[in-house]
């Protein structure tokens, strides 16, 4: 084995002796298992997520395929694969039938970085798979959290070049505002995540979830701000309500897949909800210690860690639907200035205070003289930019008035 | 008054007839967007356009409806566009036009309230009322007060289900999905016992010249308890989940601003002319019906904006309630409709051992009664302001004209006020709070 295919896909045990017929078929075999639990949990999420509105709505929600309605996704893809598939004349074609790819692809293989088990506590996080030890995730690069930030930009393009090349006016704008507010929070979720890279000194998920174990948790590790900057930001990231400006139904009727029909809306769709997983699953993998938790019964001690962590993704799952139920959505413009003028100062405050804290305390200086001088400072910060803020919104407002002015004297004469 | 209304711009130099005039502006700066159909869909089919420097030429001509989710039915606005700002708008409308005003003078009086009851949909008992004021005063019948009595319990139940429908809808333009079933639900209660009472739940046919179609069904008071008990708590509950929801509050306060010039300039009323400050509510200010006999208040607002609208409309929902709590203790027994036997049809049982009353009656309901020649306005505030019916009688069975002065349809001259530098979102809300209902528009 090279050194460079070491270095992609990284120091599983699997993968450090020779490569052999049987350990190409478990990494297949993890591919595989992968790819069937994160589409059946797509299946269920959307289901989950109809049934669960709707008890919130009052509404009995899907109840006729399947036991308690749980098939009706499956009906639905039968249906939508049925359909008739219509491109609009205006349509740049290729590039329309390209971005459903671009938005559902990068939505699975994100899935291959999560650890979704593995004894971390008292092991290395590993299971014993025919004989084989190997991590319960499809590969751990060591750049993993990156290749995560890599993939949801790419994700954007997809949205973007729907709209873009719907040759339609609701899309355009649709993919304007996924483009400008996808870009924007990207940068608040990278500040937020970059201080789980302080905490645990990782970018591998593996080694960020060892680094976690025993309930110390990177939520509480970081100090919990970073968390939930986390959690904004990735819903704004996956146009989840109250940030789904990019498929405002009420104003843009169906937003950047108003012209998608049949299968290609339906890979829309499907990539979604699949990015509501995984993006579920990195936050639990970040700052909540992934599969961290109790072993209860020591005969099935393998069980837990995936146990501990699906439950942890489904309190996620269950936050995203009772946000969309509660609340309404928020304006484009709020939107922006929630992202650049709260989060991401926040994030990168938060993050000087950390990274503060951490050269402190290697050279020993006094802990309670860096919090009050740090604090200070991000005071200061935080006061200079709120009377930029506020020095620019009077600007705004007098330059408003003034055309006003302009306007009424010249009605006058 | 103004500095009231314009508040959030608090210094603004805008006088009342400064801000009046700013709505007949007729040139470039205005709000409106004048455009004929032929240019609209030239410059519609015009998306190729290459962008270049010139800001003219970044601005986009959207259309918006007349299907579209959030144009409540089938309004169509023609937005001149740059980026996300609105910058004129033209509310195009005549997609449900059915002609209901000419077929009015087909119909006999009898059949006039089948008629109007289908304009506005939301609250068809207030385009009934109207038109059977309107005749009776033509008439120059008393109805008997029961009646009367009948009328504005009627009414009131009818505003406070109208006030819940449009809690959904609004809602349900601001992505509040929830609230959306949370108003029809509380509605669905309402038009449950106007079933009970005239067996429809909508269009009912109940309020008629003369009085109304059928007395209220044995335990009636029961259901009317029920509906009291039932819908405040409710409210209550909106309010925890919209009122001080601090996205709801910036998504509306300080959007679509009237002040009360505008608003009279536009000849706005109801909740529209009531959110600018300016109490008006011809329940109180030209009493018909028995209001001048119920204790109720005129909600008002300060700011004219979307937010206010809101509030107001909620208010009113308690406020009619308080209305139908005093109705259910105050109403009178008697006749449920006039005994005139010009008017009335005579009961089935005379029918069987009077020719008269089968002469009576084969009239009534082929020919009709006849009505003094003449000319009358009967107004009456319905939930989206004063909903006026204007007869002219040549003495015949039919009207000669019958005209409806549809809030709804003045109400929606305001829209490109509102919706004037705002957000495509902004819009959205603002076509919301003006809540027009199409089927009265168009007529």
């Amino acid at each position: 084995m090279s050194v460079l295919d070491t270095a992609v896909l990284a120091i599983d045990p699997l993968l450090s002796g020779d490569l052999d017929l049987g350990i190409v078929g478990i990494v297949a075999l993890k591919v595989v298992v992968a790819f069937v639990i994160l589409l059946v949990s797509v299946m269920l999420m959307i289901w989950f997520e109809r049934k669960l509105v709707a008890d919130m709505h009052n509404r009995i929600g899907p109840s006729v395929a399947g036991p308690f309605g749980v098939l009706q996704t499956l009906a639905d893809g039968i249906k939508l694969f049925f359909k008739e598939d219509l491109i609009p004349d205006r349509s740049d074609r290729v590039v329309f039938k390209l971005a459903p790819y671009l938005s559902l692809i990068p939505a699975f293989l994100v899935f291959a970085i999560v650890p979704i088990g593995g004894d971390f506590s008292s092991g290395d996080g590993t299971v014993t798979w025919f004989g084989e030890r190997t991590y319960l995730q499809v590969a751990d690069p060591p750049v993993g959290v990156l290749f995560f930030l890599a993939l949801s930009s790419i994700a954007v393009y997809g949205v973007m070049l729907a709209g873009w090349s719907s040759g339609s006016k609701y899309p355009l704008i649709g993919s304007v505002r996924a483009s400008a507010q996808m870009i924007s929070y990207e940068a608040a979720l990278g500040l937020a995540i970059a201080t789980v890279f302080l905490t645990s000194g990782s970018l591998s998920t593996h080694d960020i979830v060892a680094s976690q174990v025993e309930g110390n948790w990177n939520v509480f590790a970081t100090g919990v701000v970073p968390f939930l900057v986390f959690v904004l930001a990735g819903t704004a990231e996956l146009n989840r309500p109250p940030f789904d400006l990019v498929e405002a139904e009420q104003e843009l009727v169906g937003g950047f897949h108003t012209e998608y029909s049949s299968i290609r809306f339906a890979l829309f769709f499907l990539a979604e909800f699949m990015n509501v997983i995984t993006m579920s699953a990195i936050a639990v993998t970040l700052f909540l210690g992934g599969p961290d938790g109790p072993i209860l019964v020591e005969r099935v001690a393998w069980v837990w860690p995936t146990l501990w962590f699906s439950l942890k993704v489904l309190a996620f799952l269950f936050t995203f639907v009772w946000l969309r139920a509660t609340l309404p959505r928020i304006r484009y413009d709020q939107l922006m200035d929630l992202g650049w003028k709260v989060l991401i100062p926040l994030a990168l405050g938060w993050f000087l205070l950390l990274a503060t804290l951490n050269v402190g305390r290697d050279r020993g200086w006094s802990p309670l003289v860096v919090v009050f001088a740090s604090v200070a400072v991000l005071w200061a910060g935080a006061a200079m930019l709120g009377g930029a803020v506020r020095k620019a919104r009077a600007e705004r407002l007098a330059l408003e008035f003034e055309s006003d002015e302009v306007l009424d004297a010249g009605d006058g004469a | 008054m103004s500095d009231v209304a314009t508040s959030g711009l608090d210094d603004a130099p805008v006088s009342d007839s400064d801000s009046a005039e700013r709505i007949f502006r007729l040139d470039e700066t205005s709000a409106v967007l004048r455009l004929s159909e032929a240019e609209a869909a030239a410059l519609a089919g015009n998306s190729e356009d290459p962008p270049s420097g010139d800001s003219a030429d970044q601005r986009m001509i959207l259309n918006m409806g007349p299907s579209h989710p959030s144009t409540h039915g089938v309004l169509r606005l023609i937005l001149e566009m740059e980026g996300e700002t609105v910058l004129r708008s033209k509310p195009v409308i005549g997609y449900l036009h059915t002609g209901m005003e000419k077929t009015a003078e087909d119909l006999t009086y009898l059949q006039g309230p089948t008629n109007v009851t289908r304009m506005d949909y939301a609250a068809p008992l207030f385009s009934e009322l109207a038109f059977s004021m309107a005749v009776e005063q033509l008439l120059g019948i008393e109805v008997p007060p029961r009646a009367t009595w009948i009328r504005m319990l009627m009414c009131e139940l009818n505003r406070a289900a109208s006030h819940l429908l449009f809690q959904a809808t609004n809602g349900m333009d601001l992505g509040a999905v929830s609230m959306m079933i949370y108003g029809w639900r509380e509605r669905e209660e309402v038009l449950r016992f106007f079933e009970k009472v005239t067996g429809l739940r909508m269009n009912h046919n109940y309020i008629r010249p003369g009085g109304v179609a059928a007395d209220l069904p044995d335990g009636w008071q029961k259901d009317i308890h029920r509906l009291l008990e039932l819908i405040p708590p409710r409210l209550d509950e909106y309010d925890k989940l919209l009122t001080g929801q601090p996205i709801f509050r910036k998504r509306l306060q300080g959007v679509g601003v009237l002040t009360p010039a505008e608003a009279l300039a536009l000849s706005t009323t109801g909740p529209i002319l009531r959110s600018t400050g300016y109490a008006w509510d011809l329940r109180r200010d030209q009493p018909y019906l028995a209001y001048d006999q119920v204790e109720f208040d005129v909600i008002v607002g300060t700011h004219g904006d979307a937010f206010d609208r809101y509030a107001i409309r909620l208010n009113e929902i308690r406020e009619s309630l308080r209305i139908v709590e005093q109705i259910v203790d105050l109403m009178p027994d008697g006749d449920y409709r006039t005994q005139d036997k010009k008017v009335t049809p005579p009961p089935r049982a005379r029918i069987n051992e009077s020719m008269e009353a089968l002469i009576h009656h084969f009239k009534i309901f082929t020919e009709g009664f006849h009505v003094p020649e003449g000319e009358t306005y009967a107004a009456v505030e319905s939930p989206r302001g004063e909903l006026g019916c204007y007869m002219v009688s040549d003495g015949g069975p039919k009207p000669y004209r019958m005209h409806i002065r549809g809030p709804s349809f003045v109400n929606l001259q305001t829209l490109p006020h509102l919706m004037e530098g705002g957000l495509i979102a902004d819009g959205v809300a603002v076509v919301s709070s003006v809540d027009p209902i199409m089927g009265e528009v168009d007529r």
